[in-house]
């Protein structure tokens, strides 16, 4: 008798696309807020961003089921680091932090593609890109999601970040300001509603700088 | 070996054998109920489901209550596997009597049951053993209105309308198209209504036999079984045999 197959599968792909920008004093994160199963819109008002501590703000697009249950447990563990440490975690800490949550499911993996935004320990924007089994990397911007492949060519354009293999090293940080950062996320989520069929609906846009954490909202559209 | 001494004894649970014992996770739905449609309205959730129950594509059952009432703040609609959702109904007796036992005063809203429920759906599907339900929790405590779904995955949302199975391709676009805020008891049901018929002519699992649940600050009320009335008067139904000859 052949091995019976599954008939359903434990991942969907909820839709979704994420984007963050480090500045020399802020960090832009965004999402759009529509959650999607196959061909159909599931709900048009999903916030896809978590703040995990005062300075680490991550944005997840993939599976949702998993998306929160990676928020879930990230924000226990931060809230662990801050009973036994008296202090909130640092972004590059939590950056860390995420990849050896996501390493640790390598072999059932939270399908879930991040971008964890912040400001580092010297009040400067840090952009910390990673894949579902936890390989991450510091970068000056990224994109994640459904809309990645339209966002991040643009993004390469506009933002013209150094080569990281350059030395001396050159700063990754984008010298726009932050008015100007806002607004290219903007440009950047309208042009890829337009194609990519899971990106739509509403964008939701976190700024995080000396000053604290700034909401936005823009509508995007809902076809 | 090990498979003939199964024969013999005839009733061993597939554990006890060596590693080629059968899993016994689910595979497959065997009874399944189809859509649920849920809404917000002034006072509290209305939700509809209708009381059929398939055995593949035998209406096998025609009086399953889909829809049970939760403690005294939420209310429960499932579709899917229908021996799955009498063991969610089971598992929240258990959550709900021992909520109760605190005897604090205080008791579980539809947000903590929804929550509740995501948590088990997604530990199930964690060990490849899924609870093959798609269910809608709604509720009201201290005014606030809550409306949910969790899948069988463990994907879950909330929303000011939901719908299950077919609902989600045939009645949300109608919910997204006439829901408004406060509507009112009245036109919240003739909504529901509207969207359940769009199911029953369109559904094949769907049978003329529903109910109607309210949910509001006071409690639950779930309606007698009614039948909703259809129109199948159209030219195109009349004299169905006329111009057959010669046709394809």
């Amino acid at each position: 008798m052949t091995k019976q197959q599954a008939n359903w599968s434990p991942y969907d792909n909820n839709g979704g696309s994420c984007v963050a920008i480090a500045g020399a004093d802020y960090c832009v994160i965004a999402a759009d807020t529509r959650m999607s199963t196959g061909y159909s819109i599931l709900t048009r008002e999903y916030s896809k961003i978590c703040k995990l501590a005062d300075k680490s703000v991550m944005a997840s697009s993939g599976f949702q089921a998993d998306v929160k249950a990676l928020q879930k447990h990230l924000a226990a563990r931060h809230l662990i680091y801050q009973h036994q440490h008296n202090k909130q975690m640092s972004c590059p800490a939590m950056a860390q932090l995420l990849s050896n949550t996501l390493y640790y499911k390598r072999f059932f993996p939270y399908y879930a593609f991040n971008v964890l935004g912040g400001l580092d320990s010297e009040g400067k924007g840090c952009v910390y890109t990673y894949d579902a089994v936890g390989s991450y990397e510091r970068v000056g911007y990224s994109a994640q999601g459904s809309g990645s492949t339209l966002i991040m060519p643009f993004l390469d354009n506009q933002l013209k970040s150094p080569s990281p293999l350059l030395l001396p090293a050159q700063d990754a940080v984008t010298p726009l300001s932050e008015l100007e950062a806002v607004d290219l996320v903007k440009t950047v989520f309208a042009s890829a509603t337009e194609r990519d069929i899971y990106t739509g609906d509403k964008l939701e846009i976190v700024i995080l700088n000396a000053d604290g954490i700034r909401h936005e909202y823009m509508e995007l559209r809902k076809d | 070996m090990a498979t003939t001494m199964v024969k013999e004894v005839g009733s061993e649970p597939a554990q006890l054998l060596g590693p080629e014992s059968a899993s016994e996770r689910t595979l497959y739905p065997y009874v399944t109920g189809t859509s649920v449609v849920a809404l917000k309205y002034k006072d509290g959730i209305l939700m509809a489901a209708d009381m059929g129950a398939s055995y593949g594509s035998t209406l096998r059952y025609k009086s399953v209550e889909r829809m049970k009432s939760i403690g005294k703040h939420s209310l429960l609609g499932a579709s899917g596997e229908i021996s799955d959702f009498q063991e969610i109904l089971h598992y929240l007796d258990e959550l709900i009597l021992y909520d109760n036992m605190w005897d604090d005063g205080n008791s579980l809203g539809p947000k903590e049951v929804h929550s509740y429920l995501t948590r088990v759906m997604y530990n199930r599907r964690n060990k490849f053993n899924p609870l093959w339900n798609s269910l809608v929790l709604g509720g009201v405590k201290n005014g606030q209105k809550y409306l949910g779904m969790v899948s069988m995955i463990g994907v879950n949302f909330e929303d000011n309308h939901v719908a299950t199975g077919f609902g989600n391709h045939l009645a949300r676009p109608i919910l997204r198209d006439e829901w408004h805020e406060n509507l009112s008891f009245e036109d919240g049901v003739k909504l529901l209504e509207k969207c359940m018929r769009v199911l029953l002519y369109r559904d094949r699992s769907a049978v003329n036999k529903l109910q109607i649940a309210k949910i509001t600050e006071e409690g639950v009320t779930i309606s007698q079984p009614y039948a909703l009335k259809t129109f199948w008067g159209f030219s195109a139904f009349q004299n169905p045999t006329v111009g057959a000859e010669g046709s394809w």
